[in-house]
């Protein structure tokens, strides 16, 4: 800020302005202290610091990291669109592509209509709604891991599993839940909808208190049924968020790691290896930097289109 | 009860068909509800403390034979349970404190003080929002093992998992959007009476920011409980690990029954606060869907 107001000065002439330069800018240090810069700088320095050091740099880094080959100890060399090269020709990365989609579309399936269904019942309870929230929402409050490692007891493949089980007494199974690889991703996904489902519906439950009632009105003056109400006046008026919920669950989705990462570890034969195992891997047991951040270069390019498309939706959301 | 109309009017409601719907979906989705969200966490304290071979070989039965209370003593002691929770405690309590600095005085600068870079540093927050986390997993990993400027590694130290979780845009922008909608007559009254800048924030802002301090807050302590894979990469070091990455690292050396009290031990925190502090979870999520203040 100081930079800009001496540029300005430039018209005097060359040996005046370094003779006085000094002094001009001392004056202009105090004024500005005076005014509050100081201070407000000082309340600015956690989050320039913790912001700086530990988003914005590592955001930087990445971007250069991912067009070098670097093992931590020589130093790091510019190897162009290798990386990016490498990445795109490994076999694995179609493989979780693919598995990383199918969890996306899968948890659209199970966890994407349900959440609002409850919401909008929720919603026209003259009593208990309170209970009904607090009671979807527990298992959002379980800690992931918690509730992965819990639900690997009830995926117990075995006969007298909770699951198989619950199984058997409607005429089912047993089945292999997490070591069939066609019934792996559908269970970690189960788990994953599950433990998801009652935020969703809280979100909706904010957005319904919104709704305007004089359009329910207005419809059923005109004839309009309870269903056709849910339809023509319920859910437009939710299409934002529900466009916005739609968003963040692929954009969480194609960052999944943890289920598949707890409950099969990739497997089996590599039926739920996600895109962000395969990073992990990359760096973490291949020791490659460079591969494991051209991946996340690639994936950061395609979930901020994403996440872009997000942000214009709140904007207007937050106006409407 | 005297409230506006919602989608289904008073007239409605006096149809016998509409009432029985309802009456029969409210105890339908009150026992789903009731099996789904409370089913999985009775399930786990009823095998916190039976028998493994009970736990096993009849998961259905509703009491246990012979109620094994001293396993979660066992767990606590001998599973080293205790001590992750400990750890879990520690690294929640460093989350709030910094994340709650940042927040506050960054809320502060950006959206009261605005000097101004303010709009350029606003800009590079709200970047860091729609840039998604994954890229910088790597390089962050990186500044850990050897922090730029000052130098040094931050691993098996706290600070590795305090720092990063205060960088959080989300905290700051809901922060600072609750800030901006305080009066601003408030502020120009102060500044008039000659309040200066820092004790116009400890005696003015934040006394009134306590719903959004409470909102960061849980938001913060709750991440301790939840994260994963960055404390496993941070803090190999196994006595300083939380309890999300100790248990999965115990399953395959212990006891079922044990285990399910190690788990029940780590639940218990987290479901407390929430029953205590539900109206701040609820405004938190409902936050979530949108950078709203």
């Amino acid at each position: 800020m100081l930079a800009g107001r001496t540029a300005a000065q430039a018209v005097s002439p060359e040996s005046r302005r370094i003779r006085r330069l000094p002094g001009r800018l001392a004056a202009r240090l105090v004024r500005w202290v005076r005014r509050g810069g100081l201070s407000a700088l000082i309340f600015m320095i956690p989050l320039l610091v913790v912001f700086g050091v530990f988003s914005w740099w590592p955001i930087a880094r990445g971007l250069v990291m991912a067009f070098q080959q670097t093992n931590l100890v020589e130093p790091a060399q510019w190897v162009g669109l290798d990386n990016f090269r490498k990445v795109l020709a490994d076999p694995l990365l179609m493989v979780a592509v693919r598995n990383t989609a199918w969890f996306a579309l899968l948890a659209l399936i199970f966890g994407y209509p349900a959440p609002l269904a409850l919401a909008i019942f929720v919603r026209e309870l003259r009593r208990g709604r309170g209970l009904f929230s607090v009671l979807a929402y527990l298992p959002v409050v379980l800690p992931p891991v918690v509730a992965i490692l819990l639900w690997r007891v009830f995926y117990d493949a075995s006969e007298s599993g909770l699951f198989n089980t619950l199984a058997r007494a409607v005429g089912l199974g047993p089945f292999q839940w997490l070591q069939d690889p066609r019934s792996a991703m559908p269970s970690i996904v189960l788990e994953a909808t599950w433990a998801g489902a009652g935020a969703t519906m809280i979100i909706y439950l904010a957005a319904l208190s919104g709704v305007r009632s004089d359009l329910y009105e207005a419809a059923e003056i005109d004839g309009a049924s309870i269903w056709q109400r849910i339809v023509h006046v319920t859910l437009p008026q939710l299409r934002t968020i529900l466009l916005i919920t739609l968003l963040l669950q692929i954009i969480g989705t194609f960052q999944v790691f943890t289920e598949p990462f707890l409950f099969t570890g990739g497997g089996p034969a590599n039926a739920t290896t996600t895109i962000l195992m395969l990073l992990y891997n990359y760096a973490f047991i291949n020791g490659d930097y460079g591969g494991a951040t051209a991946l996340s270069v690639l994936l950061a390019i395609f979930l901020g289109l994403l996440s872009l498309a997000y942000f214009r939706l709140t904007r207007g959301w937050s106006t409407t | 009860m005297t409230e506006e109309r919602g989608l289904i009017s008073a007239a409605d409601r006096r149809r016998p068909l509409v009432r029985w719907t309802m009456a029969g979906g409210a105890v339908a989705v009150l026992a789903l509800l009731v099996f789904a969200g409370l089913g999985p966490i009775l399930w786990l304290a009823k095998a916190a403390i039976s028998q493994p071979n009970d736990i096993v070989a009849r998961p259905l039965e509703l009491w246990p034979g012979s109620p094994q209370w001293h396993n979660i003593a066992d767990a606590w002691s001998r599973l080293r349970v205790g001590s992750a929770l400990i750890n879990t405690v520690w690294v929640a309590l460093g989350n709030w404190a910094v994340s709650v600095l940042v927040a506050t005085t960054g809320g502060y600068a950006l959206s009261i003080l605005r000097p101004r870079y303010a709009k350029v540093v606003n800009g590079a927050l709200l970047a860091t929002l729609f840039i998604p986390g994954v890229i910088s997993l790597v390089p962050l990993y990186l500044t850990i093992l050897d922090v730029p400027i000052v130098g040094g590694s931050l691993i098996n130290t706290y600070w590795a998992i305090w720092l990063p979780a205060g960088a959080s845009a989300f905290n700051v922008l809901i922060t600072g959007r609750f800030f901006a909608q305080l009066p601003a007559e408030l502020f120009e009254a102060a500044k008039i009476d000659g309040v200066g800048t820092f004790r116009m924030f400890t005696r003015l802002v934040l006394p009134l920011s306590g719903p959004i301090i409470g909102v960061v807050s849980l938001l913060s302590i709750i991440a301790a409980w939840r994260e994963y894979l960055w404390p496993k990469l941070v803090l190999p070091d196994r006595t300083k690990q939380p309890l999300s990455v100790m248990l999965p690292s115990i399953r395959d050396n212990v006891q079922i029954n044990l285990f399910m009290a190690g788990l029940l031990i780590s639940v218990v925190l987290p479901i407390v606060i929430f029953l205590l502090f539900q109206r701040y979870f609820i405004r938190g999520a409902g936050l979530t869907g949108g950078i709203k203040g």
